[in-house]
């Protein structure tokens, strides 16, 4: 019935509108009927354009103002992560000026050279000089900026497999994480899809008979220790799903099939970070949010939500499916102390197992 | 090369000796200025049917808790008590994404305009083959209603995103709409592809074969360049998404291996073993970037005349608009990388297409800065069709600019997938190609109908949309660079993003605003189309031969001969003419230059 209701309602406002629209429409045909702008036209729309100017300024203004903290720009927690930082920031300072000059001229021309009767326009059709500087111009800002990014993108992907980094694997299925830490032997276990077997709790597939593989333990936590370089091998069992870790300028797709790599070393623990006074501030603007939420729950007799406190987290950034939208890990980093004593409290891969 | 053309051009009118029925006239017409209609029409409609979808998404990222009895009330089954089932959510997603790319933005804007501007505008009586012309109209339609069609398969239309990436898209149990629906949407763009391949095919062969008398390539206006070049890229590109999805039905139904590998789904290991998901990406996106230029080129084509009418001024560098073009469509085939970054490829890959990819920005800038040269000094006529011009261009140029950003590969990493991405394709090839779109039927109305718009219903829809565009995709950059991932059916379970839902809401009220004043502009077509103020010959007192052809619609466009052609197409406000346009058939006054281009 509500829905009946709901599709009349719309159609209503839509008649209403479109009846609006006519009347306008009557209204107006009475006294122009040419339907080609004219001077009045010209001279409206003129200044409209220079208004749009300003609109787009504002908009802008207004944009950095209130959302203009961008936590993809500042507060990074990796070690690479400055340097996409201020690649970043030279980026949108170049697009900053070309987008605030260009669209000036745009807009201003079109207000200035708002068409009149009896003007004529400038036969002008070609400038072989101008051309060429606005080749060049954009070439050379391109070229440094694609050299900028280069190097840093052969930064960041090319492993150094000597710093001895640390590595995990991260696992990802429909919907959720895990995450496999090599043991003492740093070396993962060969796994593979088929050797899953969920009777004997071996969820991730691993060689029950490989020797790397016994030490390897799997959690569904993520800690890493502060300082260290750690490379994370990448799989999927099912769909393809996207390890963003957004603090840490990082991210790769888990490929069912093959595995993916990506290498960062963290820089803040948690801790740290959660003291940052700009993380502080955002943590305890959220919190005024949820509070104000929180109470419209309870008035409606409903649980008020949780407190937020700061985490760095591991999304999934590739579409996979109904949950797609809850699909995350906490992500913990510690000093080499505390993430050696939770390391020592998990279970290894060969006492995980269920023996029937 | 004008005299081998002369032979095929039918220079003796003999278009009205067949009599015609309802049928076809109206329905299976080969005429290509109906079959344009009937593309426009189709793109409308579809083009309503993606937008409301993008509204019911907008309403639910807005306000995720609140049951909302639009959703009841569209969506049935699908939002019992009003909220909206998460896969449904997706499949929004995916069929409006599907829905604007293809079949509005590809068939509804070229397909219109190259079918209608193709022959009138290189002085042909028709396409190449006009029976081609209706197979790939007729195609088009039934991909569309397929398209629609899978949203009422009981497990829901495909929802694996309009890149349809295996193994989300190959194996039903990884998702509700990867089983009937998927299978709708890969036969639907089949079809599609066919469509657009006879269609791209038939606009080559015209312009190669076709062009009347003086003519040449360097006369041709520059809509006709991009939609000739348009059509080449569509048959570079299309088959090799035609292929992908071929190899995906077979994955899908009979068991091979092309994307698929080592997969444990809901307890079982599937047999699937040496496919690569990888691959499928290659093959998607060497169509679908070029894709992006599809939509666009037609776009830019249209902006170009348009600008150059009103201005009243030649368009501004004739010769670096079509190298820019050619230039764009070349670099076009060699980007497709900088979609899969992060896809795993290797990532001396993805330095060589962070290298490709930054020098399509060089032709863009190009053609923008050209575009504002045009306007310098012109006595601009601002009618609708030259306000969404003028819009197109500031929207090409805002979200152009931050592709700056996506191509390189560093940046890429931590603003692959957010709403970054979102806010920048739907400014620079969404908007951009609407404007274009909306651009083109305000200017060539009076040609299809043989009547004129409103223009101050044109007023109307154009500023309001301009406002609500820049409403919507502008602060969205700003979520995306808080690191808020796209495609998420609600932001409720992060926390960290609890301060960016404000500007969602902002969001939707502008989306929201937007769509409600296109209803002006639907009112505007329809009640013109009908009601609408007769055209005079040429409104816009405009150079290209379409308007040299009578208003009332004719087999062949031209009674008696086809006019020749003297001139290129920019001879606006030319010192020594009393007027201040000078159509191409006009001939070169004694002693007049032409100028070298």
């Amino acid at each position: 019935m509500t829905a009946l209701l709901t599709t009349l309602i719309l159609l209503g406002i839509t008649i209403a509108i479109w009846q609006m629209v006519k009347i306008f429409d009557l209204t107006q045909t009475n006294r122009d009927t040419s339907q080609v702008a004219n001077d009045k036209d010209n001279s409206i729309n003129g200044y409209l354009m220079l208004g749009f100017l300003g609109f787009i300024y504002l908009i802008t203004i207004i944009s950095f103002a209130l959302w203009g903290d961008l936590p993809l720009v500042s507060n990074s927690a990796s070690e690479h992560g400055p340097e996409i930082d201020r690649l970043m920031i030279i980026s949108m300072a170049v697009i900053f000026v070309v987008q605030t000059i260009t669209q000036f001229l745009l807009h201003y021309f079109a207000y200035k050279y708002k068409g009149e009767k009896g003007k004529k326009a400038l036969f002008y059709a070609d400038n072989d000089k101008l051309e060429f500087i606005w080749t060049i111009i954009p070439v050379i800002v391109l070229a440094g900026l694609i050299m900028y990014g280069l190097f840093t993108w052969n930064d960041i992907m090319i492993i150094d497999e000597e710093e001895d980094p640390l590595v995990i694997e991260l696992y990802a299925q429909q919907f959720n994480w895990k995450a496999r830490y090599a043991g003492q032997d740093n070396v993962l276990g060969e796994a593979n899809v088929r050797l899953i077997n969920l009777d004997n709790a071996n969820i991730l597939g691993l060689d029950e008979s490989d020797p790397n593989a016994q030490d390897d333990i799997i959690t569904t936590e993520l800690h890493l220790p502060v300082g260290r370089p750690i490379l994370f091998k990448m799989r999927s069992q099912d769909v393809l799903h996207s390890a963003y870790m957004p603090h840490f300028r990082a991210q790769m797709n888990c490929v069912p099939g093959m595995i993916t790599q990506f290498a960062f070393t963290p820089t803040i623990t948690t801790e740290e970070m959660r003291l940052n006074p700009e993380i502080y501030d955002k943590v305890s603007n959220i919190n005024k949010i949820r509070n104000k939420k929180s109470k419209k729950l309870q008035a409606k007799g409903e649980e008020p939500l949780d407190r937020y406190e700061f985490d760095y987290l591991l999304l999934c950034n590739k579409i996979c499916g109904k949950s797609h939208y809850n699909m995350q890990m906490k992500i913990i980093v510690e000093t080499q102390d505390d993430y050696n004593s939770w390391l020592k409290e998990q279970r290894l891969f060969k006492n995980s197992l269920v023996q029937n | 090369m004008s005299a081998h053309a002369e032979i095929h051009t039918h220079e003796d009118d003999h278009g009205h000796h067949h009599k015609e029925t309802f049928v076809t006239k109206y329905i299976f017409s080969q005429d290509h200025k109906m079959i344009a209609k009937q593309y426009l029409i189709t793109g409308l409609i579809m083009g309503i049917i993606g937008i409301l979808m993008s509204l019911l998404m907008r309403m639910q990222i807005a306000w995720p808790e609140e049951p909302n009895v639009i959703f009841k009330a569209l969506l049935g089954k699908w939002a019992e008590g009003g909220v909206m089932d998460a896969d449904i959510y997706l499949a929004l997603v995916t069929i409006h994404g599907t829905i604007m790319v293809f079949f509005v933005l590809t068939a509804g804007l070229s397909g219109t305009f190259s079918n209608l501007l193709i022959p009138l505008q290189i002085g042909a009586r028709d396409m190449a083959s006009g029976f081609l012309n209706m197979v790939s109209y007729w195609l088009f339609f039934l991909s569309s209603v397929l398209m629609v069609c899978s949203f009422f398969v009981e497990a829901g239309p495909a929802a694996a995103g309009w890149t349809i990436y295996p193994p989300l898209s190959a194996l039903p149990m990884a998702q509700g709409g990867s089983g009937a629906g998927m299978t709708l949407w890969l036969v639907s763009m089949a079809i599609f592809i066919a469509s657009s391949l006879l269609g791209s095919l038939n606009y080559v062969v015209t312009v190669i074969n076709l062009r009347t008398k003086g003519m040449s390539m360097t006369r041709l206006p520059l809509t006709i360049w991009a939609f000739f070049i348009t059509a080449v890229i569509g048959i570079i590109s299309f088959p090799v998404l035609l292929s992908a999805a071929l190899l995906l039905i077979m994955d899908r139904s009979f068991g091979t291996s092309f994307f698929l590998s080592d997969i444990f789904i809901q307890g079982e290991v599937l047999h699937y073993q040496g496919g690569s998901p990888v691959l499928f990406e290659h093959l998607f996106w060497f169509l679908g970037h070029p894709e992006v230029y599809i939509v666009l080129l037609p776009a830019l084509g249209i902006t170009s005349e348009v600008i150059a009418t009103n201005a009243r001024k030649p368009i501004f560098g004739y010769r670096a608009m079509v190298a820019s073009i050619i230039a764009i469509a070349f670099l076009s085939t060699i980007v497709w990388g900088h979609h899969m970054f992060i896809s795993g490829m290797n990532p001396f890959l993805g330095s060589v297409f962070t290298f490709t990819t930054l020098l399509i920005a060089i032709p863009s800038a190009v053609k923008a800065f050209n575009y504002i040269t045009t306007l310098w000094k012109g006595n601009l006529q601002l009618n609708p069709a030259m306000l969404f011009s003028i819009g197109l261009v500031s929207t090409f140029i805002t979200g152009g600019l931050t592709g700056i950003i996506l191509g390189d590969s560093a940046l890429d990493i931590n603003v692959h997938d957010t709403y970054f991405v979102v806010a920048h394709f739907h400014l620079v090839m969404g908007i951009s190609a609407l404007y274009g779109l909306f651009a083109g039927v305000y200017h060539w109305f009076p040609k299809m109908f043989g009547r004129m718009l409103n223009k101050n219903l044109g007023y109307v829809h154009f500023w309001v949309t301009a406002v609500c565009a820049y409403g919507v995709f502008f602060p969205m950059h700003f979520i995306g660079m808080a690191g808020l991932p796209r495609r998420y059916y609600t932001n409720s379970n992060f926390p960290l993003f609890d301060d960016t839902q404000d500007v969602q809401v902002l969001i939707t009220v502008f989306a929201l605003v937007a769509g409600l004043v296109q209803l002006v502009f639907l009112y505007n077509f329809v009640h013109s189309m009908f009601y609408g103020k007769k055209t005079e010959q040429n409104p816009w007192r405009s150079n290209t031969l379409e308007w040299t052809a009578p208003v009332e619609h004719m087999h062949g466009n031209w009674p008696g001969k086809i006019p020749h052609v003297h001139r290129w197409a920019y001879d606006y406000s030319k010192p020594g003419h009393d007027d201040d346009f000078v159509p191409q058939n006009i001939p070169l006054k004694k002693g007049e230059e032409e100028l070298q281009h």
